[in-house]
């Protein structure tokens, strides 16, 4: 009998401990399979965040490092500037990427740096609890904008591609959604497409992608389905922000 | 053969000889020539990298990344940037890994002023970032340590899977003296077991300090102290001064201890039987040597450009067998011999 899916090799089969409807299982498969496609396995270095994905190096069969809150960005550096043949990836949600790694991302970008960043943007903080993160929406209720995000006080949302896409460095900036079966697609071109450039030296890859947090936002996976196309979406506009071959390669 | 060295870009050098071709800093004044010496001379060296950092914190993360990889890399900074690299230092405990950080360091609390101090003792050497652990401290009293020291730290470092802080003040930054480097020192430390290469040929390596588990944490942290005990066995560092028959044992480390070195002499000179001893190693602290010398000793004196922070140690050390006495200046003054004289003489 021909075999017509199966675990990429990149991912082992540790069962994940995401909550039913989120988004970073599906993900971390997307980004195995480009690993097993592009065939980086053994070169790969992913980064795990602070956040629900702290413990995404439990299910990536490739060398792994946890960093501290928002650090992501520059633990990279490190990693790529000390080992220029390696394939990095940081993989950072909007808490972590957003708001405490603000300085630590937009230098990255700025420099240039020649790895992979996969921002999953769903528009809440999740492991501590569904609170205000600076991606949630104005109006959005959450533990800590208990009658929904009032701008007079909270200020509006962060738009973290169309931020970095003003810069020169940058060599690809693409903001996908996991809400239907083309936009799944799409978020699994867009991560294959940021690593094969890495791969070629082509400068900092970046690949924001929309996903739901069923949990913290109080709605089953299929309500979350909904919200994100009606809510996030008209927010976040999906699209390529930036696909420019300018920068300098880095190694 | 000898060169004259400023104390900042003598440290710089000796670190590249050991093989720490990887730089990332943020500018602050009184350790700019270190930033400024590694991106004159990293980008000529295959391999070699320089990055002004956005922030400390940038750059106390990057370290973290690029030893990771099981080279050698280093930071340095002065007061109000070590603060900023507490996070990442404790992370590096946490994670076990090899960085040396350099501290030169300047007035504070606050922005303090660019002027030299010793007192960032109580950050570099009672934790400082959060959590159960101990980082190597290191403290030269001459150009020619900050070298020696430097490459000590870059060896601990490996050895320990630990972070080690060389610690100076502004003024042994600043100085110029003359100086003997080697063409390069050892680096034969095999981190193979653990770097992160790329998983060719072998399982994958993870490198990270989250413990979920109450037990599992524990037993981690008594891992680390073990670690930690052997350290304080094994790598305690001082060095005495005629304090074999020393009535008056003056305790004074860095650019303090050579100060003290001449109030001794003159003491001498008058019939006091003063001696010093300087600290090497601040963490682990030369704990047995000062309650050795409790035995005979009548009293101590630190002597600190702070308003008093390595004199807890110095108790700690005399278990309250002796007093201990406090002689200190801050804000940038530095003791006279005659001050530190004056300051026995009142005490006896």
């Amino acid at each position: 009998m021909q075999k017509v899916f199966e675990r990429p090799k990149s991912l082992n089969d540790r069962p994940f401990h995401y909550c039913p409807g989120c988004g970073h299982g599906i993900v971390h498969r997307m980004i195995a399979e480009a690993i097993d496609e592009l065939g980086l396995q053994d070169r790969t270095v992913f980064i795990s965040p602070v956040g629900c994905s702290v413990f995404a190096y439990w299910y990536f069969e490739t060398d792994n490092v946890q960093a501290a809150h928002g650090r992501a960005p520059a633990v990279g550096t490190g990693l790529k500037r000390a080992n220029p043949d390696s394939i990095v990836i940081s993989y950072q949600g909007d808490g972590d990427l957003a708001s405490s790694g603000t300085a630590e991302i937009i230098h990255a970008a700025a420099r240039g740096e020649n790895f992979t960043v996969i921002f999953i943007n769903n528009a809440i903080y999740g492991m501590t609890g569904g609170q205000m993160a600076p991606t949630t929406l104005v109006g959005q209720a959450t533990s800590t904008s208990p009658y929904g995000r009032d701008p007079k006080f909270a200020g509006y949302p962060i738009h973290i591609s169309e931020m970095l896409a003003t810069l020169k460095a940058p060599r690809y900036i693409e903001r996908t959604s996991l809400n239907n079966v083309a936009n799944l697609s799409r978020t699994k071109r867009a991560i294959k497409k940021a690593l094969d450039m890495q791969n070629k030296g082509e400068g900092f890859t970046f690949v924001e992608v929309l996903a739901p947090c069923p949990t913290n936002w109080g709605l089953d996976p299929n309500e979350s389905i909904d919200w994100m196309e009606s809510n996030m979406m008209p927010e976040y506009p999906l699209g390529v922000y930036r696909d420019v071959k300018t920068a300098e390669v880095k190694s | 053969m000898k060169v004259l060295m400023k104390g900042n870009e003598a440290l710089s050098e000796a670190a590249i000889r050991a093989g720490a071709t990887l730089y990332f800093g943020y500018p602050i004044t009184p350790q700019n020539e270190i930033g400024e010496y590694m991106s004159r001379r990293l980008p000529t060296i295959p391999g070699g990298a320089y990055i002004q950092a956005e922030t400390e914190v940038a750059s106390i993360n990057m370290v973290y990344g690029a030893v990771s990889t099981g080279r050698r890399a280093m930071t340095s900074s002065s007061s109000p940037g070590i603060s900023l690299m507490m996070e990442g230092i404790s992370y590096l405990a946490g994670a076990e890994l090899p960085a040396v950080v350099v501290s030169i360091m300047r007035g504070g609390p606050g922005l303090g002023n660019i002027n030299p101090e010793q007192a960032d003792y109580f950050q570099a050497t009672k934790g400082g970032g959060h959590g159960s652990y101990r980082m190597i401290v290191l403290a030269p009293a001459s150009v020619q340590e900050m070298t020696d020291l430097t490459v000590l730290a870059f060896d601990l470092a490996d050895k320990y899977r630990n972070p080690v802080m060389v610690i100076a003040d502004g003024n042994l930054g600043q100085m110029m003296e003359p100086v003997e480097l080697k063409d390069s020192y050892p680096n034969n430390y095999d981190h193979s077991d653990w770097a992160l290469t790329g998983a060719k040929g072998r399982k994958g390596h993870t490198i990270t300090s989250i413990y979920l588990d109450a037990d599992e944490m524990e037993d981690y942290i008594h891992k680390l102290y073990r670690k930690y005990g052997e350290i304080e066995r094994v790598e305690t560092r001082h060095e005495e001064f005629l304090t074999d028959d020393a009535d008056v044992v003056i305790v004074a480390y860095g650019i303090v201890s050579r100060v003290v070195r001449s109030a001794v002499e003159l003491l001498r000179a008058e019939g006091i039987k003063a001696g010093m001893v300087r600290p090497i190693t601040l963490w682990p602290y030369p704990k047995a040597v000062l309650r050795k010398l409790a035995d005979t000793a009548k009293f101590f004196l630190a002597c600190e450009m702070s308003m008093g922070q390595m004199v807890e140690d110095v108790q700690l050390s005399v278990e309250g067998r002796r007093p201990v006495y406090f002689y200190g200046r801050s804000g940038g003054n530095v003791p006279t011999p005659a001050e530190v004289v004056a300051a026995v003489k009142q005490r006896m």
